[in-house]
């Protein structure tokens, strides 16, 4: 048995993938439980009432690290820098958020008063030019404890070239330093640029002791109730780690979320025959959007998190908007309607949870439309009834704008969706691919209720939906790779290297790469290994990639191919000037075996004719409107069911809101595939 | 021909910006200079066929190159037709770099290759690119004593670099004879070449997809809303007359200030901009030629709307009087290498004085404003090679309505990050002793301004000399609505253990260096914004516990008492000292 377990901003979702059951999964969903995400994880395992003792692997995907940097609730760390460079990360490389209008603001994720400087110095040959001063160290670990830190990283010039100076202090530090949490800069980025490198390291530094109290936490709640191995954690890049390990590389966890999202949206649409995706993922909180290509997710080592953020380990390239379900609208000062992106979330959550929240949302705005069904909420028994949240959208959005309860509503939507059209934009358009070559692909506990009319806005000519939307994230922990990616710095001209040295370092990554997915306690089909090298001209500061077939290249062919690649990418050719290798890079993907992902509904719950899977009928207000709409219930469907908008289509975690004018089909998989009429 | 539907006008607009962006990041992907591969000082874009004016140029591009190279190509368009330049031929790219042809200094060299849809001129695709060296008086280009345009290095007329797809050996000798570093240099021309090209790629391939007289469309609808858009955002501002004043510290070799006199009028939907009163041309190079001066507006007004969309249509509401007889309007042989770093940045923060009252939620009292050229030349003996490192650097940004100013942020006219330090001391014979907030730098206000930073940069091997042009070492960057300045731009030599101060503060050029030499710079503080008296005492008790300002500065700057066990605000103090 298999669980992947994903917790969301205002959700927490669990596929177990069990033979032994008649359907071979199940699938759970609970409400989050932000003070401690621990929670809402075990309730999941516990609701699906099997024996924790039986399940080989829990893979799960956390936001601990992610919401610990965009709120800055971070440990109290401190950081030791070469003398004269505290300051580094602080003042960045003289930027501005955008590139016109002269504000912006930042808040360095290390304080300056934590930030102590020792004397050392390295030079960019890794030659010591000021020995490391020991007892400067010893004073600085000492003067952080006393100021109350819990975690320290050291960060020193040049550290990629040599890390003598930042493997003493660490060594130091252990001495004195009551924990693990210690970090050393180029541990997790050996690449120079002291800015980035020092954030990443920062960034890590500050979310270790919270991932790691996270961890253990969930991890001895899980030995006590029987489970008998380590957890797996999701990464960003879309593999997974061990627990063990996850907490020392914290950093790697930010945006895994997102990733492993994307990760199932790939292998579901590839399935299915779908490779160009747009994914959209909207939940509670904000909104995710990404690009697969030719079924692969685009990979960046080059993401900030915000601005003036940057961490530079591999990551699935998603970008976050602040637009969710529980986005809250208001009238700015300047009487415009606004929504988000400050959110309900889940607690006190949108007014028709009844859990407490006053303010109106986009949940709510759905609800008045009739385009939620309200006994399908997670609400509470004391939720307020339709007809209150009515008159509370009318007072406090509509009101003001001359508006009744209803075009209050819509036009929440409407700003909601201009919001959430121009994110997409950003990563189809502005990459200057077409959205009409995509298929968007609609995930996450509200994206199906704005899919379609996102993708008559964009001029996307389809849509899908996969048979759970509502918990993509979590099927993308079970059906992920394992993966670890190694990169060695080299830095030699091409024609000066010994390629027994290259062959040789490819050989050792590979074989550490091999045992390390072989240590992990979960089955795998085949192993992968990817060869690469990144190369420049000497002179250049930027690298391009280049893919090696073999670890047994020869020079020729590495200088054959960068020269391929350099042409293909820029279109000029550079006799003058030699070739250098800088990087050598191996990339070790453990594949797992395929799941069926038409047991995501089970197959034997679904009716003969769309007639029995028709459960209601009510109106839903379409295009300034209210229209009677069909309502199918989705898990009813007939697995060839084919039919037109208007309908609403209710599942146990989303609502797809098909709008008149779509044109609905199945396929196999239980995918639904919607035309969208307007597009070309 | 029938309206162009929004769909398809959106995605051919954002087509375009991509095919901008695109040559933006291949000409910074393939550069071999730090300055253009880690600084981004460079831009791209497309111009119309005809006329030169802007289509499309990308969002990663330095500001200041907002307007300028649609009179670069313009001034082209016309050579070619008079004839002083030849008519193209499909595989031409030209090259030139004349200031007083619809250009800034002659450091920013730009291309421009004719690109043909079908064997039809569709646009040109023009780029430009800041050599680190051109040839004259002092390696970078820089030179702070030039009193004549030959003294600051080669010019170029418009002519061909290359030739039907192939480079023009002839051309490239004589470029080569007179720019130092000239070995390295290949590698930069075609990552130039190579932004072009894979623009020309980009392009066919969406005209391809959309027809060039729909892309025509589009362009010429695109032009018109931005238009549209910009008018209805200058709606904002009450019709009047608003003036200001800025100062450029001097010209480098005579020590007097010059003055930047503004007067912007608000009228019938349009704004008008008169620099009457400014000081005239000046012998020293911080005279402005008239592009840069056009494009210093553009980019201040840029600046305070921002979601407006780049092309010509977005400048059409704006009217500028030709400056003649002042420093702004340069002509030959006037030396020009200080317009586009620092004089433009002036005439920018000029806009924003006179603005800050009528719009002060959306303008900001002044950045640092200052590009912080800062040029090392030498031989390395070690690599046994000559060298030129160029170092800018950033100041504060100024206070704002809605928050203090931005520290370290990046010039008015730029968007480009430093040069990490880890890459200078691989590629240089330097070391750095220091890179730090500049304390105190921040000029007081309701909403302070950002700070400035130190660096210390000491010489390794070899002999070098230094020059500078920076600016606002003789006042700092204007506070607003009552908030003070910001900390003005310092420099310091010491060589051979004293303290040289350059004679005219922020500007100057052949400096021996020698080992061991040490160049210290501080950085401008931004200006604050709003009475100092009434900022937050908690914010001020903050930013002492961070070391940005000392307990003495908080009681004489913005008038709260700390309890001396450090633990917070004397609030009884603080209020005496407020409303005494």
């Amino acid at each position: 048995m298999i669980a992947g377990i994903d917790v969301g901003g205002t959700f927490t979702d669990l596929v177990l993938l069990d033979p032994r059951i008649d359907g071979g999964m199940r699938l759970v969903k609970v409400l989050s439980t932000p003070e401690n995400q621990a929670f809402g994880v075990l309730g999941a395992l516990a609701e699906t009432g099997c024996d924790l003792a039986q399940i080989d692997a829990i893979i799960h995907g956390t936001t601990t690290t992610t919401n610990a940097v965009l709120e800055r609730k971070l440990a109290v760390t401190g950081m030791i820098t070469t003398r004269g460079f505290r300051d580094v990360i602080e003042v960045g490389r003289r930027t501005r958020p955008q590139a016109y209008g002269m504000f912006g603001a930042f808040e360095p994720v290390i304080p300056r008063n934590l930030r102590l400087e020792v004397a050392e110095r390295m030079d960019a040959d890794g030659k010591i030019v000021i020995p490391l001063d020991e007892d400067g160290v010893r004073g600085a670990v000492r003067a952080l404890l006393d100021a109350g830190c819990e975690s320290m990283v050291v960060h020193f010039l040049h550290a990629y070239a040599n890390p003598a100076h930042e493997r003493r202090a660490v060594a130091i530090a252990r001495e004195i330093w009551p924990n693990g949490y210690i970090t050393a800069g180029h541990e997790l980025l050996s690449e120079y640029r002291e800015y980035e490198r020092g954030v990443t390291a920062a960034v890590n530094a500050s979310v270790r002791p919270i991932l790691h109290r996270y961890i253990e936490r969930l991890q001895s709640e899980l030995t006590a109730r029987g489970f008998r191995r380590d957890l797996l954690i999701m990464n960003g890049n879309g593999g997974m780690v061990s627990a063990q390990i996850a907490d020392r590389e914290a950093a790697k966890t930010v945006m895994s979320g997102p990733a492993s999202g994307v990760m199932a949206a790939a292998h579901t649409a590839k399935c299915c025959g779908f490779d160009n995706l747009i994914t959209y993922d909207m939940g509670g909180t904000s909104s995710d959007v990404a690009l697969v290509l030719n079924a692969t997710p685009a990979v960046s080592n080059e993401l900030a998190l915000e601005y003036a953020m940057p961490i530079h380990v591999p990551m699935v390239d998603v970008r976050s908007i602040g637009s969710g379900g529980g986005s809250v609208a208001f009238i700015d000062d300047a009487g415009m309607l606004k929504v988000g992106p400050r959110s309900a979330g889940a607690a006190p959550g949108p007014i028709c949870y009844g859990r407490g929240g006053t303010e109106p949302t986009i949940t709510d705005a759905n609800l008045v439309l009739g385009r939620i069904n309200p006994d399908g909420l997670f609400a509470t028994s004391g939720a307020p009834p339709i007809a209150d949240i009515r008159e509370i959208l009318r007072q406090r959005i509509g009101a003001p704008l001359g508006l009744g309860a209803d075009q209050a509503a819509a036009a929440i939507l409407r700003i909601a969706n201009d919001r959430m059209a121009g994110a997409i934009r950003m990563v189809s358009l502005a990459k200057g691919h077409d959205p009409r070559d995509f298929t968007l692909f609609a995930f996450g506990g509200a994206g199906p209720l704005h899919a379609m009319a996102l993708a008559r806005e964009l001029g996307i000519p389809r849509v899908l939906v996969p048979g759970r939307p509502g918990i993509t994230n979590a099927l993308g922990c079970v059906v992920a790779d394992l993966r670890h990616d190694f990169v060695r710095t080299f830095n030699r001209p091409l024609d000066a290297i010994d390629i027994d040295d290259v062959r040789a370092i490819f050989t050792q990554q590979a074989a550490e790469g091999r045992r390390a997915i072989e240590d992990e306690p979960i089955d795998i089909e085949d192993i992968r290994v990817l060869h690469g090298a990144d190369m420049q001209f000497i002179g250049q500061t930027h690298l391009i990639d280049v893919p090696l077939p073999s670890p047994k290249v020869t020079r020729d062919t590495i200088q054959t191919l960068f020269e391929t690649a350099y042409f293909e990418r820029f279109r000029v050719e550079l006799p003058e000037i030699r070739a250098s290798l800088v990087n050598l890079k191996t990339s070790v993907i453990g594949q797992r075996p395929p799941i069926d992902l038409a047991m995501l509904i089970d197959p034997k719950g679904r009716k003969a004719t769309l007639d029995e899977a028709r459960i209601a009928a009510r109106p839903v207000w379409f295009d300034g409107e209210w229209r009677e709409a069909a309502i199918y219930a989705r898990d009813l469907l007939p697995i060839d069911a084919s039919f037109d908008g208007p309908a609403i289509v209710e599942q146990m975690d989303t609502t797809i809101v098909i709008e008149p004018g779509n044109r609905v089909a199945t396929d196999a998989d239980g995918n639904l595939l919607i035309h969208v009429e307007g597009a070309p | 021909m029938k309206a162009i539907d929004p769909i398809t006008l959106g995605v051919i607009q954002a087509g375009l910006q991509q095919v901008c962006d695109e040559m933006d990041l291949t000409f910074s992907r393939a550069a071999f200079s730090p300055v253009i591969a880690e600084a981004d000082d460079r831009s791209d874009g497309i111009y119309d066929a005809k006329t030169g004016a802007l289509i499309a140029q990308g969002e990663g591009g330095l500001p200041i190159f907002v307007g300028t190279m649609q009179f670069s190509t313009a001034t082209l368009i016309e050579f070619i037709r008079d004839g002083r330049a030849l008519p193209p031929e499909k595989g031409d790219v030209y090259i030139v770099n004349d200031p007083y042809l619809g250009g800034t200094h002659l450091m920013d060299v730009r291309f421009a290759m004719p690109f043909y849809y079908k064997d039809v001129l569709f646009c040109w695709l023009s780029n430009t690119g800041h050599w680190p060296d051109i040839g004259g008086a002092v390696p970078g280009g820089f030179s702070a004593k030039a009193t004549e345009v030959e003294q600051e290095g080669l010019r170029l007329p418009p002519v061909k670099l290359v030739k039907r797809g192939k480079m023009d050996p002839e051309i490239y000798a004589i470029i080569c004879s007179n720019i130092r570093l000239a070995d390295q240099r290949i590698g930069d021309i075609k990552a130039q070449l190579a932004a072009l090209n894979i623009g020309a790629r980009q392009l066919t391939e969406l005209l391809d997809r959309h027809g060039a007289k729909t892309v025509q469309a589009a362009i010429g609808e695109w032009r018109k809303r931005a238009a549209r858009q910009m008018r209805a955002r200058i709606a904002r501002i009450p019709d009047g007359v608003y003036r200001s004043v800025a100062w450029v510290d001097s010209d480098g070799v005579v020590d007097e200030p010059l003055k930047i006199a503004l007067a912007i009028e608000k009228k019938c939907g349009d704004i008008y901009f008169d620099f009457t009163g400014s000081s005239p041309p000046c012998r020293g190079p911080m005279n402005s030629v008239i592009a840069t001066t056009y494009s210093s507006v553009y980019l201040a007004i840029k600046h305070i709307f921002p979601d407006v969309p780049i092309n010509a249509g977005t400048f059409e509401p704006l009217h500028i009087k030709e400056p003649d007889g002042t420093f702004l309007y340069a002509r030959y042989p006037r030396p020009v290498s200080g317009c586009a770093a620092e004089v433009s940045q002036r005439i920018a923060e000029a806009v924003f004085a006179a603005l800050v009252e009528a719009l002060p939620d959306i303008v900001t009292a002044a950045p640092a404003g200052s590009s912080g050229n800062f040029a090392l030349g030498g031989f390395d003996p070690q690599k046994d090679r000559p060298y030129v490192m160029y170092q800018l650097s950033g100041g504060g940004y100024g206070g704002n309505a809605r928050q203090d100013g931005l520290t370290n942020g990046c010039s008015t006219i730029g968007i480009s990050k430093t040069q990490p330090i880890e890459v200078l001391e691989q590629i240089y014979p330097v070391l750095f002793e220091e890179y730090s907030l500049r304390e105190g730098s921040g000029g007081a206000g309701r909403q302070r301004g950002g700070f400035g930073i130190n660096y210390r940069v000491r010489l390794r091997r070899g002999n070098a000399r230094a020059s500078f042009v920076m600016d606002h070492g003789r006042v700092g960057p204007q506070g607003s609505l009552g908030g003070e300045d910001g900390a003005r731009n310092l420099v310091t030599v010491y060589r051979n253990g004293e303290a040289y101060v350059p004679e005219h503060l922020s500007k100057d050029q052949d400096i021996a260096i020698a080992v061991g030499d040490v160049i210290a710079v501080s950085t401008p503080g931004g200006g604050g914004f709003g009475d100092p008296l009434a900022r937050d005492p908690e914010a001020v008790f903050r930013d002492v516990g961070l070391g940005y300002y000392t307990q003495a500065e908080a009681r004489d700057r913005f008038g709260v008492v700390l309890l001396d066990d450090g633990s917070g605000v004397d609030a009884p103090a603080t209020a005496a000292l407020r409303t005494g």
